[in-house]
């Protein structure tokens, strides 16, 4: 979808190779870059600049590092500034000396707040807490059945009447003393951060349950304008946390950046799908490659295993290793990356792939046509492509739906990448960098 | 790591196989040539990859919710429920103006254009999520059109531009119904944009205009979805049909249209769960629930993809992946009664060809109104 920041670099500084500093101009070129990269990924424009000029200063007259390419250098640098902002002190959860503690969460319409606010329930309650949920989202139609339906699921029960919305609250936390729980989760209406009204009325809310944790709900695909929805929300009720939701799709996440810049507080959880247990805290340093277009390995490592049967990849990571890895192995192993979303958003996550590649345009129609083709192969075709003479080869793309050239490329590919297979799991770079980044993972 | 692997072997597979194919084109070497086919021989059709749609894992209720207290609707319709006035786009805009009414200020009052004119007009499109993509191109022509025109004064320039924009927003803008038979529009997008409300809307106008509604409660995966619309039905007094939860949203747009062609319905307005286009087995499920609900009685006639005005760039990746999977032939562009200008419909409309056909400017059943390019355009700069 984007070059990789990293490939754009490579193209500038191909020219520095000798140097020992990094000149204004060189830097201010791949400032450049930068900028480009964090827009395209919905960064606000002034948190842009600011964070543009930080970079620079850090990187004027720095001298060029021994083990990193100057451009590895740069990235290097703004990854650790993304991840800084990002970051930081992480949100602890403290619980109020005398219960319940009290959770409010406001943010726009359709940002994910009810759905948020099931997920703290089942969180909370996983931490060994009784919460109640409040539904006082009494403007969209059957949010409250939405939220009882969820607090079902999760086993907590949820609190509500058709009063208004800052009576409901009251009342609710009334009922959390009654009832002796010690987390109230209070779910209210989306709301214009414009609609000076209903501002007043989340600021009322508000001022009825004093609450211990304020979180805005926001969307992780939010353009330019969160930056007024975090500062209106903000001066309103004084934020104590961020909840990023709907992180399950690509959108790059840029308001992320934009909303910690200004809010500065932490982003306290992380949404990543539609059902109750996709919910985790909020990984920077993450969002930081996610951001700047660069991929994230242990995303997809972990989306891979998911939907990859562990058993089938091991032993196919095995044969590829040993070279036994056959076009019958291949449309196999298709068929598992096909359960993982778009083929395009999985080749920007890999690292070291030569720019080429990433810039083929690879699309799900191609990969069908390549399965065509094999499923045009008997089966020992597929374990002995060698066997594939004229005729075979004009059968199998008759068969598929090709030509005999497209054929002859895919045999030509297999066996090129077969041979490469077998030499890259004894080199260093990316397996190495691999092996790196799971041992992180496991290690947390 | 063992995944990793195998994903790079794949990927250097296929994409080696499109670079040369790609290279060889773009050279002009012609592939090899196709000996030519026996007389008679008929290619087999490719063998299909079936794969079973994985059902969407639901999660069974702990114990069944308690009555529903659902609160009274705000708008009570009596009788024949009344086309409601249109709201003024501007209205609606006027309060997010004052934000930004001192934008342009020093653009017009410097009296010259000169680069500072040229960073201020690419602020105010990147501030409106038209993204650097489309921005660069429309300054670019305008840096052009401004030297061959010669002008000085940056009222030219932000008329120019606005003229320029207004033209990239040409479309068909009509929603098409075809009488004879059910009319099925589709509603589309990602979750949280507005779907079911903007069905509540349509669903009103069309009431008032005088067509039969039936509204499908397609959305059968996210909790208490049927009823939100259910409410919205009653609203706007259109029929309902919903199925189980957790069932075949295709089953249920298929009864609807059924329903419809037994009560002589002219429209069936027909709502999906939200989903997020890199969902495979969900864009797939949509793909059968276009299938299905273009088969005989009814047709669609519009597929309709929802976009939420504050979506940054992401908005345009949903409408390209929406369109190629189910055809969408127009937007409808809501929330923008907020601070968001929602330009990445503009991104929309000039990459991928998708006219704007609708704004959604509020909760209201009667905050629907028809895309007005002048309007959208001025409220970008306003």
């Amino acid at each position: 979808m984007f070059d990789s920041l990293s490939d754009r670099f490579d193209a500038i500084f191909t020219r520095l190779r000798g140097r020992g500093r990094l000149s204004d101009d060189d830097v201010d070129e791949v400032l450049r870059e930068i900028r480009l990269a964090l827009l395209q990924a919905d960064v606000n424009l002034q948190v842009v600049r600011d964070f543009v000029s930080r970079v620079r200063d850090r990187t004027i007259g720095a001298e060029l590092s021994k083990s990193l390419s100057p451009a590895q250098q740069v990235i290097k640098i703004v990854h650790d500034e993304l991840v800084t902002v990002l970051g930081g002190e992480p949100l602890r959860i403290t619980y109020a000396p005398r219960p319940p503690t009290v959770v409010l969460l406001a943010g726009l319409q359709g940002s994910g707040k009810t759905t948020a606010a099931g997920k703290l329930g089942r969180w909370f309650k996983q931490q060994g807490r009784n919460p109640l949920l409040v539904g006082a989202d009494l403007q969209r139609p059957a949010a409250v059945e939405q939220l009882r339906v969820l607090g079902g699921q999760a086993g907590v029960s949820v609190f509500s009447e058709p009063s208004d919305p800052v009576e409901v609250a009251r009342k609710g936390l009334e009922e959390a003393r009654r009832l002796g729980r010690d987390v109230l989760i209070v779910d209210t209406a989306g709301r214009l951060a414009i609609d000076a009204e209903l501002m007043d009325e989340v600021r009322r809310i508000s001022e009825a349950v004093e609450p211990d944790f304020t979180f805005l709900v926001i969307d992780a695909m939010t353009g330019q304008d969160a930056v007024n929805v975090a500062q209106a929300f903000h001066r309103t009720l004084g934020l104590d946390g961020v909840i990023l939701t709907k992180l399950d799709g690509d959108a790059r996440g840029g308001a992320a950046l934009s909303v910690k810049e200004v809010v500065g507080r932490p982003i306290a959880f992380a949404s990543v799908g539609e059902k109750l247990a996709d919910f985790e805290p909020f990984y920077p340093d993450r969002m930081a490659g996610r951001i700047l277009g660069m991929g994230d390995v242990l995303t997809l490592i972990e989306k891979a295993e998911q939907s990859y049967d562990q058993d089938v990849a091991a032993k196919a990571a095995t044969k590829l290793q040993e070279g036994d890895f056959t076009l019958e192995d291949f449309l196999e192993q298709m068929q598992q990356i096909k359960k993982m979303g778009p083929l395009s958003g999985i080749v920007g996550m890999l690292p070291g792939i030569p720019k080429e590649l990433k810039n083929a345009n690879i699309s799900d129609k191609e990969l069908s046509r390549v399965e065509a083709i094999i499923h045009s192969m008997t089966r020992e075709e597929r374990r002995e492509p060698s066997l594939i003479n004229g005729s075979r080869r004009l059968r199998i793309a008759n068969g598929s739906g090709t030509t005999t050239s497209e054929v002859n490329l895919l045999l030509k590919q297999f066996k090129e990448m077969q041979r490469m297979m077998k030499q890259f799991s004894g080199m260093p770079g990316i397996g190495r960098r691999l092996n790196k980044k799971t041992k992180k993972k496991r290690g947390r | 790591m063992t995944i990793a692997l195998i994903l790079i072997a794949v990927v250097l597979v296929l994409a080696g196989s499109l670079a040369a194919v790609g290279l060889s084109r773009r050279r002009g070497r012609r592939p090899e040539l196709e000996p030519p086919r026996p007389p008679g021989a008929r290619p087999a059709a490719p063998a299909a990859a079936t794969r079973p749609l994985p059902e969407r894992a639901v999660e069974a209720p702990a114990a069944p919710p308690a009555p529903a207290e659902v609160p009274e609707a705000d708008v009570v319709v009596e009788g024949e429920p009344e086309a409601p006035p249109r709201p003024r786009v501007r209205d609606r805009l006027g309060q997010a103006r004052s934000l930004f009414s001192g934008y342009l200020a020093s653009v017009r009052s410097r009296g010259r254009i000169d680069e500072a004119t040229w960073e201020e007009l690419e602020e105010v499109l990147i501030r409106a999520d038209v993204g650097v993509g489309t921005t660069t191109s429309v300054l670019d022509g305008l840096r052009a059109q401004a030297k061959a025109a010669g002008w000085s004064d940056p009222e030219d320039l932000l008329a120019g531009l606005k003229a320029d924009l207004v033209d990239r927003l040409a479309g068909d803008r009509a929603l098409h119904f075809v009488a004879g038979e059910p009319n099925v529009w589709l509603f589309v997008g990602v979750n949280g944009v507005g779907k079911t409300t903007t069905i509540g809307k349509i669903g009103l106008r069309a009431s008032a205009e005088g067509r039969s509604v039936v509204m499908a409660a397609g959305d059968t995966f996210r909790a208490a979805a049927a009823d939100q619309l259910a409410l919205w039905a009653d609203r706007v007094g259109a029929d309902l049909v919903r199925g189980a939860e957790g069932g075949d949203p295709a089953a249920v747009v298929f009864d609807a249209k059924e329903r419809a062609n037994a009560r002589d319905a002219d429209l069936v307005l027909a709502d999906t769960a939200g989903r997020l286009h890199t969902k495979v087995n969900l864009m797939e499920e949509l793909k059968k629930v276009r299938r299905v609900a273009d088969r005989s009685p009814g047709k669609v006639t519009e597929v309709l993809l929802v976009i939420d005005a504050t979506t940054g760039q992401n908005g345009l990746v949903q409408a390209k992946e929406f369109a190629s999977a189910v055809g969408v032939t127009g937007v409808v562009l809501t929330k923008l009664d907020g601070t968001a200008k929602g330009g990445i419909a503009l991104a929309i409309q000039t990459e991928l060809g998708i006219p704007i056909k609708l704004v959604g400017l509020g909760e209201g059943a009667g905050d629907l109104v028809d895309f007005d390019a002048q309007e959208f355009v001025d409220a970008l700069f306003s």
